[in-house]
């Protein structure tokens, strides 16, 4: 993948808490607008971010207030580039059960994932499982839209 | 009484028809405060059935699908139904992709959500 052109950037290490978290992505909703996204695009990235950042804060470093969270966000006109780093012990996204088969269907947790997954063009964690990097380009079909 | 600043409801018989405050539900202080307004229209007003009308809001995280099962749970313990209407395409497929469109019960409108509960009421 060629590197896209970027017209705005934000990379910061923030505390431990989900408010903090919102403030961050408050500002790559700003930068998705300003760039002409929208509609269902526009909801998967927001999706993606607010699932990644809650997964850091809350799982990752167990808003421990010792731990901070590295953000990155980039927006282009076409592409959207995402990433969070926590403090914590990782984990293995491969690991976790579907939670759309038998028990876990009617389970209140383990959706966020899956999420990400689902509405992100790339999705890759690092070995450790304390990073997530996505991108997301626009006006791509997902693999889910194969099915319609 | 919880006193409700998420949910605005309206008490038709046994059914609790409710419309959300906030435009974004996401994962805060606020989503657990929601949870229990929500929650105590079963446990406390003694409401069978609620419709949950999405009217206005344009996004919900997951956080948000985790309460909404919690409510599913304590409205089916007292033989209630939880109906879901009004939700912006970007929202029902969230519950499409989750798969828990199979779970709850999904209408378009308010008018089609009130006259499934009237049928069985």
């Amino acid at each position: 993948m060629v590197e896209p052109t970027w017209s705005w950037t934000l990379h910061r290490h923030m505390p431990s808490s989900v408010e903090a978290g919102h403030k961050q992505i408050e500002q790559l909703l700003a930068a998705l607008t300003s760039n002409n996204w929208d509609g269902r695009d526009f909801f998967h990235v927001q999706m993606a971010a607010e699932e990644a950042m809650v997964n850091a804060v809350k799982h990752g470093n167990a808003e421990d207030v010792n731990k901070s969270v590295e953000v990155e966000f980039k927006v282009s006109k076409d592409w959207v580039y995402v990433r969070f780093r926590d403090q914590g012990k990782g984990f293995k996204p491969e690991l976790l059960p579907d939670p759309r088969e038998g028990e876990y269907l009617h389970s209140p947790n383990g959706r966020g994932v899956m999420l990400i997954k689902e509405m992100m063009t790339r999705v890759q964690y690092n070995h450790s499982g304390t990073e997530v990097v996505m991108y997301k380009q626009r006006n791509q079909p997902l693999p889910s839209d194969q099915g319609e | 009484m919880t006193e409700r600043q998420h949910i605005v409801v309206t008490i038709i018989g046994e059914l609790a028809n409710v419309r959300f405050v906030d435009k974004r539900i996401t994962d805060s202080a606020n989503i657990e405060d929601l949870g229990e307004e929500l929650f105590s229209l079963v446990t406390q007003d003694r409401m069978k059935h609620i419709l949950l009308n999405f009217l206005g809001v344009e996004f919900m995280s997951s956080a948000a699908l985790n309460k909404l099962i919690t409510l599913d749970k304590k409205v089916k313990e007292v033989g209630g139904i939880l109906r879901l209407c009004c939700l912006k395409d970007e929202i029902m497929e969230v519950f499409v992709l989750t798969r828990l469109n199979r779970v709850f019960d999904i209408r378009k409108t308010e008018a089609e959500a009130l006259r499934a509960f009237g049928a069985e009421s």
